[in-house]
């Protein structure tokens, strides 16, 4: 029962061990030996399954108030739907059996209280997936790639040492960098003939742009942008695979390890270079905790915004009105980017419940998981007024795109400046534009375009 | 008009200094800062009102002192 397979770097060898059941993946890497366990319970493992899962058992969601599954190819295109009806038929928390168990609040008054609750519910995965951190996994409250994925008090130490390089007058001054790249993107789709040429808003624009400039902070190579998309899909969308079966996991860690060495070896300015000589009560980072936050900030950074900025685009595709009003008007873009955000928010997050806990009668056990929608939260008729339309003037918008309470996404303002950037670059440029086939939606919690073809309807001159 | 801002509950969403950065500066680390002691000027009421009303972490509010 061995199977191996090689990489440049590492090998891995994975085998069943007969008296636990569990199975270990042996990972040599240089003089290193490290034995990655997978197991049926908590003990002992860096990773477990609560209950053996396959997708293929489940099939498709018949109804999402007892068989919620968020990476059913059906959600993501039309989760707003799917919110609106669970909302009205009166189910503000949904369940499901998949994944071990997972509940599902919808609106805003219970994302938001899940959101606060740091004592009943832990951040240390925030991935719904298969698989759980068993006991030899980083434990809480550090978790696998701080702070994202620690719990107070250690959660403040970690993001305090990550927020100064992700404040308002840190990231202003990337303005004119994000507008070159834009440009130089557009530029790149070559001869477009107005009423004809078709162009790929996701695949030959939205995706291009958060890649490049969280790889150009974090001081990586330019050239290894496809193989950081790749690492995101792995991490974000193939959910449904059994742990230690996930290429990519693995391959991961042993890329940012090479690039962690390369900067000791070759020092420079960039976030990389500051997080391994930040100190933490004295004492530089571990390498590993280094690697944990740079895999957050790659993970975190990328695939969200470029959800955001696919969606932003799809909206106008459909809406000459909006379009027509942010060129007239370009002040309005204060307001729009906020219900951009608002109507369109990519970012679904998860917690693990922490103790047994009655949550507004859902009896939810320790290591259920939670799905913390914010989007959902988004369009709660409570909170919004007529949240299913797009108000591009929306002056009264407290939207929770980012998330609410301790773990704020910390990106927002690099976020906020991308998607702004890339939605004026692109309406500058085309005028007006139409959807021109189908959209291809992502799968899993990161909502948005991954195929979005449009026609070009008018370029400027 | 006063302003008051609950540095607790700020989460440095940044929407106040965007809106409104006659009132609002952010620190190092995010966090918003109050720039006006007292009564707010008359011409920053709608400023005002649009920080508070856009706080997502709702650690802005306003009083009225007549």
């Amino acid at each position: 029962m061995t199977d191996t397979a090689k990489t440049d770097t590492a090998s891995f060898t994975a085998r069943i061990d007969e008296t636990s059941g569990n199975k270990i993946i042996t990972i040599e890497r240089n003089d290193e030996t490290y034995d990655f366990i997978v197991g049926s319970g908590p003990e002992g493992t860096d990773i477990w399954q609560r209950v053996p899962y396959d997708a293929d058992d489940y099939g498709s969601v018949a109804d999402f108030r007892t068989d919620f599954d968020h990476a059913d190819p059906t959600y993501n295109p039309n989760a707003p739907e799917v919110w609106k009806e669970l909302r009205e038929g009166g189910c503000p928390v949904a369940h499901s059996d998949r994944y071990g168990g997972m509940w599902v609040p919808l609106t805003n008054d219970t994302v938001t209280e899940v959101a606060y609750d740091t004592e009943n519910f832990t951040s240390r995965s925030v991935v719904v997936n298969v698989g759980r951190p068993g006991d030899r996994a980083l434990p809480a409250p550090i978790g696998g790639a701080p702070p994202i994925t620690s719990d107070p008090p250690f959660h403040n130490m970690a993001r305090r040492l990550l927020l100064p390089a992700f404040a308002p007058k840190m990231i202003e001054p990337w303005e004119p960098e994000i507008q070159r790249l834009c440009q130089k993107l557009l530029d790149e789709m070559g001869e477009i003939t107005a009423g004809e040429s078709v162009i790929d808003a996701a695949v030959q624009y939205a995706q291009n742009i958060p890649v490049n400039v969280i790889g150009r902070m974090l001081g990586f190579p330019e050239k290894d942008e496809e193989l950081f998309r790749q690492f995101v899909h792995d991490v974000l969308e193939r959910i449904n695979e059994e742990p230690g079966t996930r290429e990519g996991g693995d391959e991961l860690g042993v890329y940012i390890q090479q690039q962690i060495e390369d900067h000791r070896a070759n020092p420079r300015e960039d976030l990389t270079s500051y997080l391994m000589n930040v100190e933490l009560d004295g004492n530089k980072l571990e390498d590993n905790v280094v690697g944990g936050m740079v895999i957050l900030l790659l993970v975190a950074g990328i695939d969200t915004t470029w959800s955001a900025i696919g969606s932003s685009l799809w909206h106008l595709a459909q809406h000459p009105e909006d379009h027509q009003r942010l060129l007239d008007d370009p002040e309005v873009m204060t307001f729009a980017l906020e219900e951009f955000l608002r109507a369109y928010a990519p970012v679904t997050m998860a917690r693990l419940v922490a103790k047994d806990n009655d949550f507004h009668g859902c009896p939810m056990k320790k290591d259920d998981w939670v799905l913390l929608p914010f989007p959902a939260a988004n369009r709660d008729p409570l909170k919004f007024e007529d949240p299913d339309a797009f108000i591009v003037d929306r002056e009264e918008n407290r939207h929770a795109a980012f998330g609410l309470g301790i773990h704020r996404c910390l990106g927002s303002n690099l976020a906020r400046l991308e998607l702004k950037v890339a939605i004026e670059e692109f309406i500058k440029r085309f005028p007006r534009f139409e959807l021109a086939g189908d959209t291809r939606w992502s799968v899993g919690q990161i909502r948005g375009p991954r195929e979005l073809p449009v026609r070009i309807l008018e370029v400027a001159n | 008009m006063r302003v008051h801002l609950d540095a607790e509950k700020c989460q440095g969403h940044n929407r106040c200094y965007a809106l409104a950065p006659e009132l609002f500066d952010v620190d190092d680390y995010g966090q918003a800062i109050l720039l006006v002691e007292g009564d707010v000027p008359e011409e920053l009421h709608d400023k005002a009102r649009l920080a508070a009303s856009n706080c997502p972490e709702y650690a802005i509010t306003i009083t009225d002192n007549g």
